[in-house]
């Protein structure tokens, strides 16, 4: 077996882990970054929106700063983040998205004069203002704060990110995927890794490795995530025993995945003035929000959605019930110039021409906020030697629910705070691994690739089916306990089916049935995680909805959840620790879901 | 649309399983609504064949990933609806770039190699002041910027370029595009003669023979030929200034830090 020695070994070639790798060989480390795809293709390149930071530069982001920014992030979060966390983040924002200017992102820029608003109010974008970076209205945000390029945010900034990490001399291992960390149970060393292109194993060993392997999106069976986001560096963290994963239940939905495809459109829509309609062509979200409307926070717009849906008011499909995005009002120009992914979208792969036609949508998995605990600069919780960045960490920026654009925003953010930590740790430290880590790693790799060939009759795609079917109807929007321990009980069968995993195929090379018979208990792991804490907190906080608890709980559960997994369990241990409030106390997020749950209550009775 | 039953024809080779050789193979599926290569393909990999090798990511025709033949011309397979597409389907990888196996192929490599050659960043000799104001930008000059970094590296317009079938150091629509983008960028202080040094040979600008499949195929639209012209105009006044002695060549201080 190969084995390849690095300073730091990034796992995961999105925004954050490039932004990583780039803070890290600033510093003169040697960095390798491991990406299951050619780093451009990484889903961050998807991210069409924007990313929120206080720059204050329009008309109706005046009066904008940090300290506005910090208070959506922690009221968007249903106080469910760190505040410490959230405060390092505001601050550094703006910082991080003039750097990816100075690096040749071309964010779109302030033009003045009068500006029209979709409700027909008219505003003065300022001269003294013209040429700065410009910014869009997002959901949940009290000023225009996400920052964009034209409709190609994600692309602009991924793609300026690796030129910079092309710059600086970072490699990439592409087609590459991490099986197993190596560790001894206080440190990790690095990572056993199969090449994608061949299907032979090597070793990395590193003094510092970062998890950046974005979201789980795809254990649910519709997503807006890319296909790759199959959660591999939450499965390998949790995989180790002592690495905790944060608040798995925390699972958000967007409320526009097109129907059929669950391809995303962007918040943007909304944020420009698109409204949601019912098969009726009635704008909905009136009744339910008179005041924010379609621009609530996502999880409770998503909520809505499903309410509205469950009372009969949606539109039947062979796909399935949906409801009716409209942004027809919007008119050609700006759909063409402002929305054009969002146009493609509808006429490449629904045959619709949104400038004259309605867009049929509804809530779809979108956003892990739970991933690898780390403290304040990214270091992992159990393993010195072991970070986590972006989606796939959980340093708990984003509590229960995460605000449009600070997704986009974290990845970079805290690729830089993780980066400088790593290069802070290696400073003066040595080289020094443990042989026999590298060995039971190795060991533990190759007894899964034999037992894949040797026996087995279950098929990867039959359990794989039914994991997503159980979260999406049991784990999903709405939840009870009822159905939640159903869902704990029927993952722990599949667990036990997914042991007897055989091949179909001949699993030579880079087989692909290989890689994912390799995945599919890990991903059973993390829908468990998901589902058993999701089972066990008694209360509904942000996108985590319990019918049968519909109010938050600040007395027993202002705590975060950390499950680890012991080797050889079947299922997660979990224990708590508090959520850290240094600056805003908790109290209502103002999105109007009292009153929304008031409103329940009298249709109820 | 009637029922219509597809049958797929797809270019078969695992260079790691020595039994069988490079083949065609047939699959045979119903046809449903809005039924795309993506819906195809996985359906096949998951309930026919699960050995099949190709390249999704986003699905959604923002990574490029997906690119393949069909009936022998380049296109994303992920917004290819099998509405628009007879009943007999051929699909094979594409040309030009290594194969990894069946529909795959290695085109992150050599976009990574392109980029390395165009030296595809922003070279400024200028730092970043984290506590400044950033640099002003008229927005048209950024919406010009954006529109040649739209390319999703997707490799349709190298596959079906005859130069490139004739020189594998040709850069291609791509690689000329990506020149143009830092050319034009107020941000980049290369000269006209650092950017002639890299594009002004047979294997930038002067290799293409003008057949223009590049911007047939681009799944982008993007302004490819137009770029390519462009180029060419700013490459022979580089050449111009040059023979009369006016070379424009600033110092260099700054542009590379390898």
């Amino acid at each position: 077996m190969t084995t390849i020695m690095t300073d730091v070994l990034v796992i995961g070639a999105g925004l954050a882990g490039e932004r990583t790798a780039v803070e890290a060989a600033a510093h003169g480390l040697q960095v390798i970054i491991l990406s299951l795809v050619p780093p451009r293709r990484s889903h961050s390149v998807a991210a069409q929106g924007g990313m929120q930071a206080a720059l204050g530069n329009m008309a109706m982001s005046a009066g904008d700063s940090p300290d506005v920014h910090f208070e959506d992030t922690v009221k968007g979060a249903d106080w469910g983040c760190d505040q410490d966390v959230a405060r390092v983040f505001v601050n550094l924002a703006p910082v991080a998205v003039r750097q990816m200017a100075h690096w040749g992102v071309p964010w779109t820029r302030v033009v003045p004069g009068p500006r029209q608003l979709p409700d027909g109010q008219v505003v003065m974008e300022s001269p003294e203002k013209e040429g700065l970076i410009a910014a869009r209205n997002f959901g949940g945000t009290k000023k225009w704060r996400a920052c964009f390029c034209s409709d190609g945010t994600g692309h602009s900034l991924l793609y300026t990110m690796d030129n910079v990490a092309l710059e600086l001399g970072v490699q990439v291992h592409d087609r590459a995927e991490a099986l197993a960390l190596i560790h001894d149970g206080e440190r990790c060393y690095g990572a056993i890794v199969r090449d994608l292109r061949n299907g032979e194993l090597r070793t990395y060993l590193a003094r510092a490795t970062v998890i950046a392997t974005g979201g789980y999106g795809r254990i649910y069976g519709h997503s807006t995530n890319a296909v790759i986001n199959e959660g591999t560096g939450m499965a390998i963290a949790v995989d180790t025993g002592v690495v905790p994963l944060g608040n798995m239940e925390a699972v958000q939905f967007h409320p526009t995945g097109v129907v059929p495809g669950d391809i995303l459109v962007t918040e943007g829509c909304r944020g420009d003035g698109g409204y949601l309609l019912d098969k009726d062509g009635h704008r909905f979200m009136l009744d339910y929000e008179p005041e924010k409307k379609e621009l609530a926070s996502r999880d409770v717009v998503s909520r809505h959605m499903v309410h509205h849906t469950r009372r009969g008011c949606a539109v039947e499909s062979p796909y399935g019930p949906h409801l009716w995005l409209d942004i027809r009002h919007l008119g050609r120009e700006h759909i063409e110039t402002y929305l054009r992914d969002v146009a493609e979208i509808c006429r490449d792969f629904l045959g619709i021409d949104p400038v004259h036609e309605l867009i049929p949508v509804r809530p779809t998995q979108h956003y892990s906020m739970g991933g690898v605990r780390t403290d304040i600069d990214g270091r992992a919780y159990g393993l010195a030697g072991l970070y986590a960045a972006g989606e796939a960490g959980c340093w708990d920026l984003h509590g229960f629910n995460r605000l449009g654009g600070n997704s986009v925003a974290e990845t970079v953010v805290m690729g830089m705070v993780v980066g400088r930590s790593v290069a802070q740790d290696l400073a003066g430290s040595d080289f020094s691994y443990s042989d026999q880590a590298v060995r039971s790693a190795r060991l533990q790799v190759e007894q899964r690739l034999r037992a894949l060939a040797s026996y087995g009759l279950e098929y990867v795609y039959d359990l794989r089916q039914k994991m997503s079917e159980v979260l999406m109807e049991k784990v999903g929007v709405f939840r009870n306990g009822g159905q939640l321990i159903e869902a704990v009980e029927e993952l722990q069968e599949l667990q036990e089916r997914a042991e007897h995993l055989g091949l179909r195929s001949s699993g030579r090379g880079p087989d692909p049935e290989v890689s994912a018979a390799l995945r599919l208990p890990g991903m059973i792991r993390l829908a468990t995680t998901i589902a058993y804490g999701a089972l066990q907190r008694t209360e509904s906080r942000g996108s985590h909805h319990r019918e049968d608890y519909p109010a938050r709980d600040d007395v027993l559960w202002l705590r975060r959840t950390l499950a680890t997994w012991p080797p050889g369990a079947d299922l997660p241990r979990l224990s708590y620790e508090p959520v850290k409030i240094t600056e805003l106390p908790s109290g209502e997020r103002g999105y109007g879901e009292t009153r929304a749950a008031a409103r329940k209550e009298s249709i109820r009775g | 649309m009637a029922d219509r039953t597809l049958t797929f024809s797809i270019f078969r080779y695992n260079p790691y399983d020595a039994e069988f050789g490079p083949r065609m193979q047939e699959y045979i599926l119903e046809e449903t609504p809005r039924m795309t290569l993506f819906t195809t393909l996985t359906r096949i990999r998951e309930e026919m064949d699960p050995s099949l090798q190709f390249d999704f990511v986003c699905r959604s025709a923002v990574c490029g990933s997906c690119a393949v033949l069909v009936n022998g011309h380049p296109r994303l397979a992920c917004r290819t609806r099998t509405k628009e597409l007879p009943g007999k389907i051929t699909l094979h990888p594409l040309p030009f770039f290594r194969l990894i196996g069946d529909l795959s192929v290695d085109t992150g490599s050599w976009f990574a190699e392109m980029a390395h050659r165009v030296e595809s960043w922003v070279h400024t000799a200028k730092g970043f002041n984290p506590d400044g104001e950033e640099e002003r930008m008229a927005n048209e000059q950024a919406l010009a910027v954006y529109e040649l970094e739209r390319c999703i590296e997707c490799g349709c317009c190298v596959a079906a370029c005859a130069t490139a079938q004739m020189r594998d150091d040709f850069l291609g629509a791509a690689g000329l595009l990506r020149i143009a983008r830092f050319w034009i960028d107020p941000r980049d202080q290369r000269t006209d003669a650092d950017f002639f040094d890299v594009v002004g040979t047979d294997a930038g600008v002067f290799g293409c023979v003008g057949l223009l499949a590049c911007q047939d195929y681009c799944p982008k639209n993007l302004p490819l030929m137009e770029q390519l012209a462009y180029l060419r105009r700013r490459i022979m006044l580089a050449g111009l200034r040059s023979a009369v002695g006016k070379r424009d060549r600033r110092p260099r201080e700054g542009t590379a830090i390898r």
